[in-house]
């Protein structure tokens, strides 16, 4: 299966250096280092919407219209309730200081009107129709709002990131291969002679390819791993030190599987590099007698 | 006509009997015709069949087409019209990856030298044998003896470049030669060299046709023909081919040139 790479010294001589090195290991190690860091961040985001989706899963709240006159009465209510973990009151007030910060003054106008809310967590088997009964005999106009129906947008978005981070692993992994194959056909061009030469001999298209592929698979290992440990280093530095970024996400951070993804990246970017390489080269000397 | 098989085991020439006698044609063509792209045609209905074993000079009026007719011969150039069969196989619509082996039995000296310029003269006759597969301890031994043959031992590990241009035909003539092919096809291998290099290599394709091989060379130089008794003449003139001997239609059993 690798019989390729330990083609004999003397072989690899027929593919001598051009003089200067070609440009293949810099434009993969760019490429490894900006797919490192995207599919980081799509899986932080993938992290961080499993952690908010974990956290509000059983989260509920009770909108009390009207300012709360009876909270304490609902609170009692909602916390004898069956299947209820742990129940929280925030008052009128406390919603109108909170709002203060996004409306200013107008938040205290009493022509706005504010809820007050019961925050609870609902373990398996709770029966929310009888809560919310129970409560409206209290507060005509109480509700029981899920969590996850406020937070759906937001979750939808962060899904929409991971495609959007996906699909940019898959560009860019699209714009190396492309590069692999232009750098093939590069070093196919710069050896015309040589490869004449050694299929006037009698080389197989097999033979030729197998100098190519090693040539670029080394040219591909040594810029995947580059740009990688370039990406590791800055996800490092952010990881250690950028400690809103955990604030932001809830704690959300990579995991030993993302970095096992992580780690293996450039290797599959070697990988991808090695195929496509011999392909394109297998195509091109086709292309000949 | 059946096929024969040579000590290989594999199927190499195609024999018939004709005036009695068993003989062995190497390459066969049959209304062959090559134009490069929409060109004129450069070879017209050539006819004719190469026999085991024989010494032939291909000779000609410059443009008449003996560099086309050397391609076919060592599979570099398709027909564009005939049928071409080398080793009792026809290849002239055989797909490009059924030809290595074929290209493996066939020796060529180009009129160019066509050696790799940044490989040593060692390396560059050895390509073939590792071509075929051969490892390094038995690429040594024949390599140094055969540059010694051509009076290269001490130049082995200069690149062409760095040799002159005979010294650079005679490392060509190496590499055809090394791997003892059972046709050898030379353009002009002489053009660089001196009349003595020239006797010598010409001792060489001699010394190998005794042994076996079908050598084919393309030369303007009649006095190499003349010094080299029993070989044949083909002749091309426009594309066509004039066969002053009669040596591609004659078929008794091929004579060998003494050395």
């Amino acid at each position: 299966m690798f019989d390729w790479f330990f083609v004999s010294l003397p072989e690899r001589r027929l593919l001598a250096a051009t003089g200067r090195r070609a440009p293949t290991p810099w434009v993969i190690a760019i490429m490894s280092f900006t797919i490192m860091l995207v599919a980081a961040t799509g899986l932080a985001l993938a992290s961080t919407a499993s952690v908010l989706s974990r956290a509000i899963e059983a989260r509920y709240s009770l909108e009390v219209p009207g300012g709360g006159v009876n909270l304490d009465t609902l609170v009692a209510i909602v916390r004898s309730s069956p299947g209820v973990a742990s129940a929280e009151a925030v008052s009128e007030s406390e919603m109108r200081r909170t709002l203060k910060r996004w409306l200013g003054p107008a938040a205290q106008s009493q022509e706005l009107p504010v809820p007050a809310l019961i925050n609870f967590d609902v373990k398996p088997g709770a029966n929310l129709g009888s809560m919310e009964q129970r409560a409206r005999m209290i507060v005509p106009g109480a509700r029981i709002v899920a969590h996850r129906d406020s937070v759906a947008p937001l979750l939808r978005s962060l899904t929409f990131l991971q495609v959007i981070a996906f699909g940019l692993v898959v560009l860019l992994s699209a714009a190396a291969a492309a590069a692999v194959v232009l750098a093939a056909r590069g070093a196919l061009d710069t050896h015309r002679f040589t490869i004449d030469v050694m299929h006037g001999i009698g080389a197989t298209d097999l033979q030729v390819t197998n100098l190519f592929q090693r040539k670029i698979a080394i040219d591909a290992f040594i810029g995947s791993i580059a740009g990688g440990a370039a990406a590791a280093a800055v996800l490092l530095v952010l990881a250690g030190g950028a400690s809103f970024v955990r604030d932001l996400t809830g704690g959300a951070t990579l995991g030993l599987r993302d970095i096992v993804i992580l780690t293996l990246l450039p290797f599959a970017l070697t990988a991808l590099a090695t195929w496509v390489a011999r392909t394109a080269v297998l195509r091109a000397l086709r292309e000949a007698l | 006509m059946r096929k024969g098989w040579q000590g290989t085991g594999q199927p190499c020439v195609e024999f018939d009997w004709a005036g009695g006698e068993l003989v062995a044609a190497v390459a066969e063509f049959d209304s062959v015709g090559l134009r490069y792209g929409t060109g004129a045609e450069v070879l017209r209905d050539l006819d004719f069949r190469l026999r085991f074993g024989t010494f032939y000079f291909l000779t000609g009026p410059s443009g008449a087409g003996k560099t086309s007719l050397l391609k076919l011969l060592y599979l570099a150039q398709r027909p564009t019209r005939g049928r071409i069969r080398l080793f009792g196989e026809e290849l002239s619509e055989a797909p490009r990856e059924a030809l290595p082996p074929y290209r493996r039995r066939i020796g060529v000296v180009f009129q160019d030298f066509r050696l790799i310029k940044h490989m040593s003269a060692f390396d560059n006759v050895a390509l073939p044998l590792r071509i075929a597969g051969a490892s390094d301890a038995d690429v040594e031994g024949p390599v140094r003896e055969m540059l010694a043959w051509v009076g290269l031992a001490d130049r082995a590990s200069a690149r062409p470049p760095t040799l002159s241009g005979g010294e650079q035909q005679r490392v060509a003539i190496a590499r055809a030669v090394i791997n003892r092919p059972e046709l050898l096809v030379a353009d002009e291998p002489t053009g660089n060299v001196d009349a003595e290099m020239a006797n010598r290599l010409m001792g060489l394709f001699t010394a190998m046709n005794r042994l076996g091989t079908t050598v084919v060379v393309a030369t303007h130089d009649m006095g190499l023909i003349k010094s080299t008794p029993g070989a044949h003449q083909i002749r091309l003139e426009n594309g066509t081919l004039v066969d002053p001997t009669g040596s591609l239609k004659n078929a008794h059993r091929p004579a060998r040139p003494s050395a």
